[in-house]
């Protein structure tokens, strides 16, 4: 016991010997550990880095397809607009500025239409009296009550033109102008009233569809600014 | 994969190409729609469409003298 390990002779005393071995055995485990941890910290730095790694290529491939898309997007126009000042009433005239309406949601458009004075005929759902002034009742009297009564812009001849028109569009299967107006609310064409048209005009919001915007000319510039087709009907 | 199939028969402008408009956009890119129509500025409307978009014509034929079938794949 009081000789050496490896069998040597010590002149140590048996007790110091114990301490220093006792030391040097705490020194050793205390190093090995310290070497484990750091080993083990490297470890689980590289796999964190690499997990980050792989994450940020996935987030960059992401963010570069959406960049590529976002461009194709921008090429091919979608976010295009067309904006339609309809002036006139004629049921001719109407067809016309829904038909072009419809078919640019088709091409792509987003498509805003502007009505003002005798373009609120397209609008109008019902004819009301009540509440308005002589003038007013008197205008009210003599215009189209809505789309289903416009007449043409020529050829009226007493209201034979248009119904000789509607007749034949039927017979040519051509979208009735009530159907195209429907037609146009349902691909969300926006629909603005002019609102001092209406006051000119006596109009009254309850007079006019559901599901209208109400503006003024700027309204209509504003949109009009940023449109790569404008149309005046 | 099936091909989709849209009969424009009896409607005019611009109905069948707002019709076709609608059913592209139900599709995948790379699917085909087959289209009837007799309208008769039917084959103008839909070269101005597919040009806008990239779509292709893949097929353009008279099915008699008044309809037309038209294959289109979309981009």
């Amino acid at each position: 016991m009081a000789d050496g390990d490896n069998g040597k002779t010590s002149t140590l005393d048996p007790e110091l010997r114990r301490q220093i071995e006792a030391m040097i055995a705490e020194r050793v485990e205390a190093e090995v550990a310290a070497r484990l941890d750091a080993a083990v910290d490297q470890r689980v730095r590289e796999a964190a880095a690499a997990a980050v790694d792989e994450r940020l290529a996935a987030v960059e491939a992401t963010l570069r397809d959406a960049e590529g898309r976002l461009r194709a997007i921008e090429a091919s126009g979608q976010i295009d607009q067309v904006s339609i000042l309809v002036f006139s009433g004629d049921l001719d005239r109407l067809m016309s500025a829904f038909i072009i309406a419809t078919g640019a949601v088709a091409m792509g458009f987003e498509v805003a239409m502007y009505f003002t004075f005798w373009g609120l005929m397209a609008l109008k759902k019902k004819t009301v009296f009540h509440s308005k002034s002589v003038p007013e009742r008197m205008l009210a009297a003599m215009l189209p009550g809505g789309p289903r009564t416009v007449g043409t812009s020529r050829m009226n001849m007493l209201g034979m033109g248009p119904a000789l028109f509607r007749r034949l569009m039927r017979q040519h299967n051509v979208e009735s102008l009530p159907d195209l107006i429907k037609l146009a609310q349902e691909l969300e064409v926006k629909m603005v009233a002019c609102q001092m048209a209406m006051g000119v005009m006596g109009v009254r919001r309850e007079e006019l569809i559901d599901g209208l915007h109400y503006g003024g000319a700027v309204t209509y510039l504003g949109d009009a600014v940023d449109s790569k087709v404008t149309l005046f009907i | 994969m099936a091909a989709h199939e849209l009969d424009c028969k009896g409607l005019n402008c611009p109905m069948p190409i707002v019709r076709l408009s609608q059913a592209m956009r139900r599709v995948a890119a790379g699917e085909v729609i087959v289209i009837e129509a007799d309208d008769p500025a039917f084959r103008a409307d839909l070269e101005a469409w597919v040009r806008r978009f990239g779509h292709v014509i893949e097929t353009f034929e008279a099915v008699d003298d008044r309809v037309v079938r038209a294959t289109v794949k979309k981009s």
